[in-house]
């Protein structure tokens, strides 16, 4: 039962307030993009084992959209940063190299 | 209902307007602070005296709280000084309802249901708390140590009621918060 | 026999006598008494049967791990099945009955098991399935399922109320033994929020009892102390009755708190589970004493050597006249001391080390107690009860060399860890060679949300033996877990705790060593499911090795007391057979709950009234007090239709549309999704959301949208007002309100946050009237206050006004073909409206309807459903919609998704309506089949049904349908068959049954 610090509102959210919403870092694709482009966008996600970023909604409380940087493996908590970036922060990247050297994700390391 | 170690009434109406738009811009703030005459809360704060007050539900977000007949005069109002401003400014006063909870042992009422720090240390008045209530969403503040306001939606009321009174019940106290 | 001694009883009162049942016999016990200790008390050994062979069993532990004495408690509305005797706490007034036993527990016609034993080995029943099925059929199963099972089920609703709590602290202690009190006042002193909870009424753990000096004084002397000291400190809550169930992720703990369960006197809610957030926890949870495995070893009479000198000394009973002790270790000595001391005959004790034990063996050998070192016991005599034991070399192959009359047998294999709760969130074991136990590996606690330890393990619970070592260790983990939860620890002395010096244990696994497999199918492991030491061999025989395979074979540790005697013992016999070392082997995982906890507490207030929220419109109890039929729409209650006295739901439903289409009818709408958008890039937001063009739409009117996730799939639709040139009023489905909501906000604050957009949900905020039927636009101007003329209000249009002095915001749309005004209204004014409307419409023969009317309406129009037509994999262009798919717009959401090649396949089944050929109805759900059929021999399907009504208004069964190239066969008859094996076949038509044209809803 995770406990998330929303960003926004500076609450420890209870995992039962909140909704998650799989992976984060997206980009979203639309009219254009070749088919394997845009299957990719809709269908294909990370599923690591340790870090992971992903979007969470506090629903219950001030209701925003936020990113969490995890560890699936154990759990562990790197950070929460706003929704609306392309990329996670670099000081949570640097504390995430701090503990677990030589991760990478997607295009992130 | 049976015996309630705490007293629970269903108060208002009140009157609720949603605020939504850039919280740091001073005519928001004005138009706010006009109506409600109370400081502009900080994160996660409710100033509240009387029938007024000020909530803020997110970073783009606040709740204006007036008497009920005056929410016209006090729309009008914030929307003179709001106008030319990206905002939305909406009458919510009829899909709320307002429960104040009073007693020494209300934050058991209130801990028996939500899953926030009720702890006399970390709950204190002044803080507003979005949260859980059982299985709806709600909201809540401390009008002082011993009474909490809740607002939660207007169709859920008889729910919230029930939950709150059987929270309450004589004999369940837990004797936890010292 | 077993007997209430005269003196000793530490728990009790004993002058406040308590009057129980046990299976209708009356007894008598005191206060303080668990059921166990009564029922010890009267005499009664014989407690219930066992599962599999319907073995007499008895009390074997004095606490949670007790593996036979399950009962089931109370009557009626109080009956709870599989209730621990040893944690049953009496009361005036307890019914007890026994489990498993049939037609009696003296005389049980299921004991025949036991002579069948050969027939019922490990596996039985996997092996069973695959003989002859009439086998099973006829004789197998009607006799276990007669003679099987634990508990049984309650048939009464539970009368009792039960809740939660949710806590947040620094730290969490969870057991109130010596080692729990050390740490809490460690915890304590530094001022941090502290929560000690201990799963029985008393404090102090197995210190009292064992004995033992701390800081000077005796051990008892010392916990009341301590317990002072605690109650003093307003940091500082301390429950008992409270068990720690299970330690889960980011610190979250369930505890189990039992409120009413010892008294008849109950107010309140009987279990309370607390939902604990603590920063740290420390697993102060004690050890649990092995059995030996010995043939015979459930007879009733056999005890755990601590549970014996427990109920000597907490509970004044004495499990018997004379004891024979037997152990591989020198904790059991403290049994025979005790014993000795109560005036109880010890004949022996049997130690199977060679050289025997140290000081304590001396104690009691200088009260003049035989000692027989290096042996074991071959056998116990005895059926319903010990008579006796066979004593044999430990290392030999079990001859007898000496029979020992006695009436019980104290048994100690050494102790285990209770690492249960340090184990849940992953925390790592290890072996420890010297004890013979697993403990935590403190190296590899379980991690938080900062990625560091968060439990700490403290006492017998770390593998502590001693006094002196569960003090400093308990201190210790006190201070460790203050620092962890970023605090500061005090200065504390840490208390001198002084025990007798103990010399080591010696393994021992099986006694005699050498035994036969006439003695090792005697020899229990698991009491509970009748798991013996020749059933887990037999498994390891037949492959299966691991050890998870080897208990879900065997069943061992799977009842619900979880193997807590068994699994070590268990484990220790496969390592044996698989000629392994026992870390090797590992152990099962440990799973939450600790013990078994109540369903109630589980649930917490959700019941009866409580057990989901109702959402109610402005206008609910109008329709209850109308009769109403009720639909649940999500969390909300709407009406289905409103019965008049005679009518049965189809009648009232063909009345409704019918006075609709013909009068006047009124639609409770307040339900439907209101969210406003708002901003300068309002439009083109909604231009991303809608499949057609909102941007376009004039102040003043509405148009209607569809929504299509990015996979392209309809999720919702309804009609969007254009308020102003900043602001539209978006109408959702009723279950789409707070989901679309949520849709919208998504995109904006994850993707579009540079748009200058704000949405807010009003839904609840207004009450939405449908005011239908050739006569609405009568009872308007009647109750007057607005121009609803065509001219002035035409369709697809809206206007703010007054409808009966009250404000309004009147929509002109239509969802059943009719003239249709909805009239919005704030929330607080919805009934006065309403209540005004039915008024004023009584002479246009005004009738509310229900939502079974609306969807009969709205598919004689062929307007489709979000979730009939529906369902997730349907796009616009299945349904026909392709009017609503905007050619003008570069993008909106879905929009790619429908060029994929799935999508634009032309073979997809497509929306038509269905016209039976009889004029029946096709049955909800039907599909029509193919001629051909499937390489499984199964008819191929072309077509589903979507929506299927008797139309009122055509007299006829009408239905919309999914067929495959279905508005290219116009006029083709398929087959539906039905349940009862015939078909009804439909004509595939226009999906507009009702005035093509449109004609009547724009008057």
């Amino acid at each position: 039962m995770l406990m998330l610090t929303c960003p926004y509102c500076g609450i420890d959210a209870d995992e039962t307030e909140l909704t998650p919403g799989g992976q984060a870092h997206l980009t979203r694709e639309t009219v254009g993009s070749d088919d394997d482009t845009f299957e990719s966008y809709l269908f294909m996600r990370e599923n690591p084992k340790g870090v992971h970023f992903e979007r969470w909604r506090h629903s219950y409380g001030c209701g925003k959209w936020f990113h969490a940087a995890r560890c699936t493996v154990t759990l562990e908590v790197f950070g929460t940063y706003s929704a609306q970036t392309t990329e996670p922060p670099k000081e949570i990247c640097d504390k995430i190299s701090g503990k677990r050297p030589g991760w990478s994700w997607g295009s992130f390391s | 209902m049976s015996d309630t170690f705490a007293m629970i009434e269903q108060v208002g109406p009140r009157g609720m307007m949603t605020l939504r738009g850039d919280l740091s811009s001073t005519k928001l703030k004005n138009a706010a602070t006009g109506v409600a005459g109370v400081d502009f809360p900080g994160i996660s704060e409710c100033n509240c005296v009387d029938e007024r007050g000020i909530a803020w539900m997110s970073p783009d977000e606040v709740l204006v709280i007036t008497p009920y007949d005056e929410i016209a005069k006090d729309l009008k109002r914030m929307q003179k000084i709001l106008s030319g401003t990206h905002h939305l400014l909406a009458n919510v006063s009829d899909a709320r309802s307002v429960f104040m909870i009073s007693g020494a042992k209300s934050r058991e009422i209130i801990a028996k249901l939500s899953p926030v720090d009720l702890h006399p240390d970390s709950l204190i008045p002044g803080q507003f708390r979005r949260t859980r209530l059982a299985q709806v969403p709600a909201a809540f503040w401390m009008r002082d140590k011993n009474t909490f306001e809740l607002i939660c939606f207007r169709s859920v009321a008889d729910y919230v009621s029930t939950l709150l009174h059987n929270a309450a019940s004589a004999g369940s106290e837990v004797g936890y918060f010292q | 026999m077993s007997t209430r001694l005269a003196q000793q009883g530490r728990f009790l009162n004993k002058t406040k006598t308590l009057k129980f049942t046990f299976n209708g016999k009356q007894m008598k016990g005191v206060e303080g008494d668990t059921l166990a200790s009564a029922l010890l008390a009267n005499g009664q050994t014989l407690v219930g049967r066992s599962f599999k062979y319907h073995r007499p069993r008895g009390i074997v532990a004095s606490g949670a791990e007790e593996p036979n004495a399950l009962v089931n408690l109370g009557t009626n509305g109080q009956f709870d099945p599989n209730a621990r005797a040893t944690t049953t706490e009496v009361f005036d007034g307890l019914q007890a009955t026994s489990q498993n036993h049939w037609p009696s527990l003296e005389f049980d016609v299921g004991a025949i098991n036991k002579h069948l034993s050969r027939f019922l080995p490990a596996g039985f029943y996997y092996k069973m399935f695959i003989h002859p099925r009439s086998f099973w059929k006829h004789i197998y199963e009607p006799f276990i399922r007669q003679s099987a099972g634990l508990g049984k089920a309650p048939k009464a609703r539970d009368a009792d109320t039960y809740e939660h709590f949710y806590a947040h602290v620094d730290i969490l202690i969870i057991g109130g033994g010596v080692a729990g009190l050390a740490a809490a006042l460690t915890a304590g002193k530094s001022g941090a929020r502290v929560l000690l909870i201990e799963q029985t009424a008393h404090w102090g753990g197995r210190a009292p009892v064992d004995g033992g000096i701390i800081d000077g004084v005796e051990a008892e002397e010392w916990v009341s102390s301590t317990l002072q000291a605690l109650e003093k400190m307003k940091n500082v809550t301390l429950r008992s009755r409270m068990m720690g169930a299970g330690v889960y992720d980011h610190g979250y703990v369930l505890s189990y708190e039992r409120l009413t369960d010892h008294t008849s006197e109950s107010t309140g809610p009987r279990h309370r589970l607390w939902r604990i957030r603590a920063k740290q926890v420390v697993t102060a949870t004690g050890a649990i004493e092995r059995p030996l495995s010995f043939a015979g070893n459930d007879i009733p009479g056999v005890m755990l050597a601590s549970a014996v000198r427990d109920y000597v000394v907490n509970y004044a009973v004495s499990p018997g006249d004379r004891t024979v002790i037997v152990t591989n270790n020198d904790d059991a000595y403290r049994t025979a001391l005790i014993l000795k001391h109560a005036g109880l005959d010890v004949p022996a004790v049997v130690d199977a080390r060679p050289e025997g034990g140290g000081a304590l063996m001396q104690q009691v050998k200088d009260l003049g107690v035989r000692v027989l070192t290096g042996k074991g016991i071959a056998k116990v005599k005895g059926g319903k009860h010990v008579e006796g034991v066979g004593i044999c070399s430990q290392a030999g192959e079990g001859a007898v060399l000496e029979d020992i009359a006695c009436d019980a047998i104290a048994m100690s294999g050494g102790w285990s860890p209770v690492v249960h709760l340090w184990s849940h969130c992953g925390g790592k074991l290890i072996w420890d060679v010297e004890k013979a136990h697993f403990r935590p590996d403190v190296s590899k606690g379980p991690t938080g949300a900062d990625g560091k330890p968060f439990v700490v393990p403290a006492g017998a619970a770390n593998g502590a033996m001693s006094l002196a070592n569960v003090l400093a260790g308990s201190v210790a983990a006190g201070k460790m877990v203050v620092e962890q939860a970023g605090l500061k620890p005090k200065r504390i002395v840490t208390p001198e705790g002084e025990s007798m010096p103990e010399t080591p244990l010696k393994p021992v696994w099986m006694m005699p060593q050498g035994a036969g497999i006439k003695l090792r199918s005697k020899m229990w492991l698991d009491y509970q499911n009748d798991v013996k030491v020749s059933d887990v061999q037999l498994a390891a025989q037949e492959g299966f090795e691991s050890v998870e395979h080897a208990k879900r074979y065997t069943t061992l540790g799977m009842a619900t007391d979880q193997g807590k005697l068994s699994n070590i013992n268990g484990l220790a016999v496969l390592s044996d057979a698989l000629n392994a070392d026992i870390p090797d082997v590992g152990t099962t995982t440990f799973r939450p709950p600790y013990t078994p906890i109540s369903m109630g507490s589980i649930g917490g207030e959700a019941r009866a009234d409580l057990f989901q929220p109702i959402r109610k419109t402005p206008m609910h109890d109008w329709h209850d007090e109308q009769g109403a039929y009720w639909e649940p729409v999500g969390h909300w209650r709407r009406p289905y239709c409103y019965p008049r006295s005679a009518e049965n739901h189809q009648d009232a439903v063909t009345r409704e549309v019918t006075n609709t289409r013909e009068n006047l009818g009124l639609l409770d709408a307040s339900t439907l999704g209101k969210i406003v958008v708002k901003g300068p890039d309002a439009g083109k937001f909604l231009d991303m959301l809608y499949t057609n063009m909102m941007s376009s739409l004039k102040p003043g009117r509405c148009r209607y949208g569809l929504m299509c996730s990015e996979n392209g799939f309809l999720i919702d639709d309804g009609v969007v007002a254009r308020i102003d040139e900043d602001t539209f009023l978006c109408h959702t489905t009723t279950g789409g309100a707070d989901r679309i909501h949520a849709h919208m906000e998504e995109w904006l604050q994850t993707e579009w946050w540079d748009w200058k957009v704000w949405t807010v949900n009003l839904t609840e905020q207004y009450a939405q009237i449908a005011v239908v039927g050739p006569n609405a636009r009568k009872v308007l101007e009647k109750l007057g206050g607005m121009d609803v003329s065509k001219d002035t209000l035409p369709f697809m249009a809206w206007a703010d006004g007054q409808i009966g002095g009250i404000d309004v915001r009147a929509y002109r749309i239509s969802f059943s073909g009719e003239l249709s005004y909805e009239i919005a209204v704030r929330a607080g004014q919805g009934r006065a409206l309403w209540d005004a409307l039915v008024e004023a419409g009584q002479e246009f023969g005004v009738m509310p309807y229900g939502t079974e009317a609306l969807h009969v309406m709205r598919a004689e129009k062929g307007f489709i459903m979000i979730g009939d037509e529906t369902d997730g994999t349907v796009i616009p262009q299945d349904l026909g919609l392709h009017w609503a798919l905007s050619k003008k717009k570069d993008d909106y959401l879905g929009r790619r998704a429908q060029e994929r090649d799935h999508m634009t396949d032309p073979n997809r089944w497509k929306l038509v309506g269905l016209e039976t050929v009889d004029g029946s109805v096709i049955p909800d759900g039907a599909y029509a089949v193919e001629d051909d059929t499937n390489e499984n021999g199964q008819r191929n399907m072309q077509a589903r049904v979507t929506s299927t009504y008797y139309s009122p208004t055509l007299k006829r069964g009408i239905a919309m349908g999914l067929v495959e190239n279905g508005p290219d066969r116009m006029g083709e008859q398929l087959e539906f068959p039905k349940i009862d094996g015939t078909s009804v076949f439909a004509k595939i038509v226009d999906p507009v049954f009702f005035d093509k044209e449109g004609t009547k809803q724009d008057v």
